[in-house]
């Protein structure tokens, strides 16, 4: 399956959004996850399954002023 | 100096140098600089999960300074919209209810768009949000983001990162004159004596980024902000002098006089 993840195409064998975010290597509680333009809440990344396609941006808090 | 707190969404500070945490060369030396200043507001940003670095985490190593509250902001939206959407994301992730809107569309000025500003601001505060703008230096459109129920104002004293100091000097003595929140200047200072004459006009505090993240000894340059800005705060509290005319200090009674002495208007021949 083909998803896009923070603007990069990758392949991946992730089921659900979850997987995705372990895959990535990601601390889950510091990683926030915009499915297709809509904030995916925290709690529904074990039961949403990702399709073909899919766009994924993962987001964390970075050094700024 | 007695305690001299100031309130911002109910909540009580005692440090007026607020920190921003990009540019540092460590996470580590960022975090000695925090501690230095004595903040207790820090801005951090979001941004796309860095892929070679996943593990990298900004957020506990300052949550777990004692008395750091963090201080999202927007940067990156472009949109009121946009900035929104951005807040809602930092507060899920770390719970804070402040947030600083800041959207600056164009990457070579970075000027806040007051336009979008406003109306994310206007959002964001009926959501139940701390909402700590940044926006030009306009007293007019500090009122309006009072009136709108922002819990403080950040106009800018220059642009983002170009140490160009005060520049907005006068605009900002007439947005702190009229304000009745706290008035907090947010950009553009390089230099200490800086800080200090924003507290010393009224502005209740100051925000600090590139100026200590790119000196030669950040945690040095944060505690030197420190300094500055609580003598410039005693001095705006002391009262200011006003400009005038000559006024001697010591008594000018002539007991020197002699045949040689010069008096006004004498010329030497």
């Amino acid at each position: 399956m083909q998803v896009c993840v923070n603007g990069e195409t990758c392949a991946t064998r992730a089921v659900y959004v979850a997987d995705l975010i372990r895959d990535q290597g990601a601390d889950p509680a510091r990683v926030a996850v915009i499915l297709n333009d809509a904030v995916l809440p925290a709690a529904v990344r074990a039961t949403t399954r990702l399709a073909d396609g899919d766009r994924i941006e993962l987001l964390a808090f970075a050094g700024g002023g | 100096m007695k305690e001299d707190p100031f309130l911002l969404g109910g909540r009580v500070f005692t440090s007026r140098l607020l920190i921003g945490t990009g540019k540092f060369a460590a996470a580590d030396v960022m975090i000695h600089a925090v501690q230095a200043a004595g903040a207790q507001l820090v801005t951090v940003a979001l941004r796309r999960l860095d892929r070679d670095r996943p593990h990298d985490n900004l957020v506990e190593p300052l949550l777990a300074l004692k008395n750091v509250t963090l201080m999202p902001n927007t940067s990156g939206a472009r949109t009121a919209a946009e900035a929104v959407r951005a807040a809602h994301i930092a507060r899920d992730l770390c719970g804070s209810p402040f947030i600083k809107v800041e959207i600056h569309p164009n990457p070579h000025h970075l000027m806040p768009d007051p336009i979008e500003t406003y109306e994310a601001s206007r959002v964001l505060a009926k959501e139940g949000f701390v909402v700590m703008p940044y926006m030009p230096a306009d007293p007019v459109l500090a009122r309006r983001l009072e009136e709108v129920g922002c819990a403080s104002v950040m106009p800018l004293g220059s642009a983002i990162g170009s140490g160009q100091g005060l520049a907005t000097f006068e605009l900002l003595r007439l947005i702190v004159r009229d304000a009745r929140i706290p008035v907090i200047v947010d950009a553009g200072l390089r230099s200490p004596a800086q800080a200090a004459a924003a507290l010393e006009m009224g502005c209740a505090a100051v925000l600090v980024n590139s100026a200590i993240a790119v000196a030669g000894d950040p945690p040095g340059m944060a505690g030197a902000f420190a300094q500055a800005v609580q003598a410039g705060r005693a001095a705006f509290h002391a009262g200011i002098m006003a400009t005038g005319e000559a006024s001697a200090t010591s008594p000018l009674t002539a007991f020197l006089q002699g045949e040689n002495r010069p008096t006004v208007g004498d010329q030497e021949t």
